[in-house]
């Protein structure tokens, strides 16, 4: 183990690194240094101590990444545009779009709240899709964009941060909950929306970070 | 694959948070920090100050879970009477309905992911200031666990802000978000940030230095 240890600061990990023979990789949650072969498509690489995911290969990922991330603007645009929910208990109705509870909170002065679910809910995955959009586009056209870097590293840190699903799921235990008061009636926002859920987590899934890393350090 | 059991910090490298990039730790002062060479990024070897910031994180979060819980999450008007809902009143009004799996949903999401994650937090802070070397891996696999799970308590947030925009004054009466709704966002805000600050591959430190 001393022997390997010290073979490896001979080779100098960073020139082993950029000559592409082989490379390594630190485990995220462990530490633990890999020697990664070069992957086959669509594999994934896990950490042999604690057994995290080091690395995954996509196929088509440019592509299939952009093809989604259109798809789910388009999506975006009927959920945020069109009604989202309707109450209706006889001749009385209401009816509701994304932003009316947003505009709620704020009404009622409690701004953090409302800060708090605009971002999570509309303006974080818009800047994921936007960011995934200024990355992806210059990629495949092989072209060399500005603020490239930070855009990615943007775009890794909101990640956690975009949370529609649980707003979906919010959805239906409203709709149980006023059950008994009104009927509600789902609108076309409603279906953009769950639509918008799979396809942004499609497009995030055929993210090959690896190889945007790689790409982006070659331009640089 | 092979492994050479070595970890990056005792060859003296450093992972880039950000684009995983193994560069070796530059030799800083103590007010310097060193930028990953692909990304930008600030190089740590670990999290800086994980353990005294995930306890800051956790304790100040279960302070705000108190008012969370105590306090009303939303105020429903029906004519002319106001009734309160907290948390725990919100899922036994779904026990009593016979809507058994949402009651489960929301406690699940409002009462048990916050309480798990306390206590998964404290015990792997425990973990590793006690210096225990037992079973790292479930205790990884735990902390992923943890991360995970944590921003599905957001649920009860979205419900109130969904019920707000439904009910508005009208003849059918008027919901307000009640003032647990701030704490209980607060709470799952926190412990999000907490669970992010808490470097996992301090559990592994403790068992390399007892192999050395």
């Amino acid at each position: 183990m001393a022997l390997l240890a010290h073979l490896a600061r001979e080779l100098h990990i960073s020139e082993l690194f950029m000559s592409g023979a082989t490379h390594q990789i630190a485990c995220h949650e462990c530490d633990l240094i890999h020697n990664i072969p070069v992957m086959p498509a669509r594999a994934a690489a896990c950490c042999v101590r604690c057994g995290s995911v080091l690395l995954q290969t996509k196929v088509n990922s440019i592509d299939r990444t952009l093809a989604w991330t259109i798809a789910g603007l388009v999506l975006y645009a009927v959920a945020v545009s069109f009604p989202f929910l309707a109450m209706k208990n006889g001749p009385i109705g209401n009816e509701t779009g994304l932003l009316s509870g947003i505009q709620q909170l704020t009404n009622q002065g409690i701004i953090p709240l409302a800060v708090l679910v605009l971002l999570t809910c509309l303006l974080i995955p818009l800047i994921q899709m936007l960011s995934l959009l200024y990355i992806f586009i210059p990629m495949k056209l092989n072209i060399r964009v500005k603020f490239a870097i930070p855009v990615f590293r943007l775009f890794k840190h909101v990640k956690p941060w975009s949370m529609m699903e649980i707003y979906m799921l919010g959805i239906l235990v409203s709709i149980v909950k006023l059950g008994e008061m009104a009927t509600i009636v789902p609108g076309l926002a409603v279906i953009a929306f769950s639509l918008l859920i799979f396809v942004l987590n499609f497009a995030l899934s055929s993210v090959d970070t690896h190889m945007v890393w790689e790409r982006l350090e070659r331009k640089s | 694959m092979n492994a050479t059991h070595v970890s990056a910090r005792q060859l003296g490298l450093v992972s880039c948070h950000a684009c995983h990039l193994l560069s070796r730790m530059p030799k800083t002062s103590a007010h310097e920090v060193a930028h990953c060479s692909r990304c930008g990024e600030e190089l740590h070897q670990r999290k800086p100050n994980s353990l005294t910031r995930t306890w800051a994180l956790v304790i100040a979060a279960i302070i705000f879970y108190i008012p969370a819980n105590y306090l009303p999450m939303t105020i429903t008007s029906t004519l002319g009477t106001v009734s309160a809902d907290t948390i725990m009143s919100g899922v036994i009004y779904f026990v009593h309905n016979g809507s058994w799996g949402i009651a489960l949903v929301v406690f699940v999401a409002s009462v048990l992911v916050p309480i798990l994650k306390f206590s998964i937090l404290i015990y792997l802070l425990l973990s590793i200031q006690f210096k225990s070397i037992w079973r790292p891996k479930e205790r990884t696999r735990l902390y992923r666990f943890t991360e995970a799970v944590g921003r599905w308590s957001m649920l009860d947030i979205y419900v109130v802000t969904i019920l707000v925009a439904l009910v508005k004054l009208g003849v059918l009466g008027s919901i307000e978000a009640g003032p647990a709704a701030i704490y209980f966002a607060a709470v799952v805000v926190i412990t999000m940030i907490a669970a992010a600050g808490f470097d996992p591959r301090l559990i592994w430190d403790v068992v390399e230095e007892q192999n050395e």
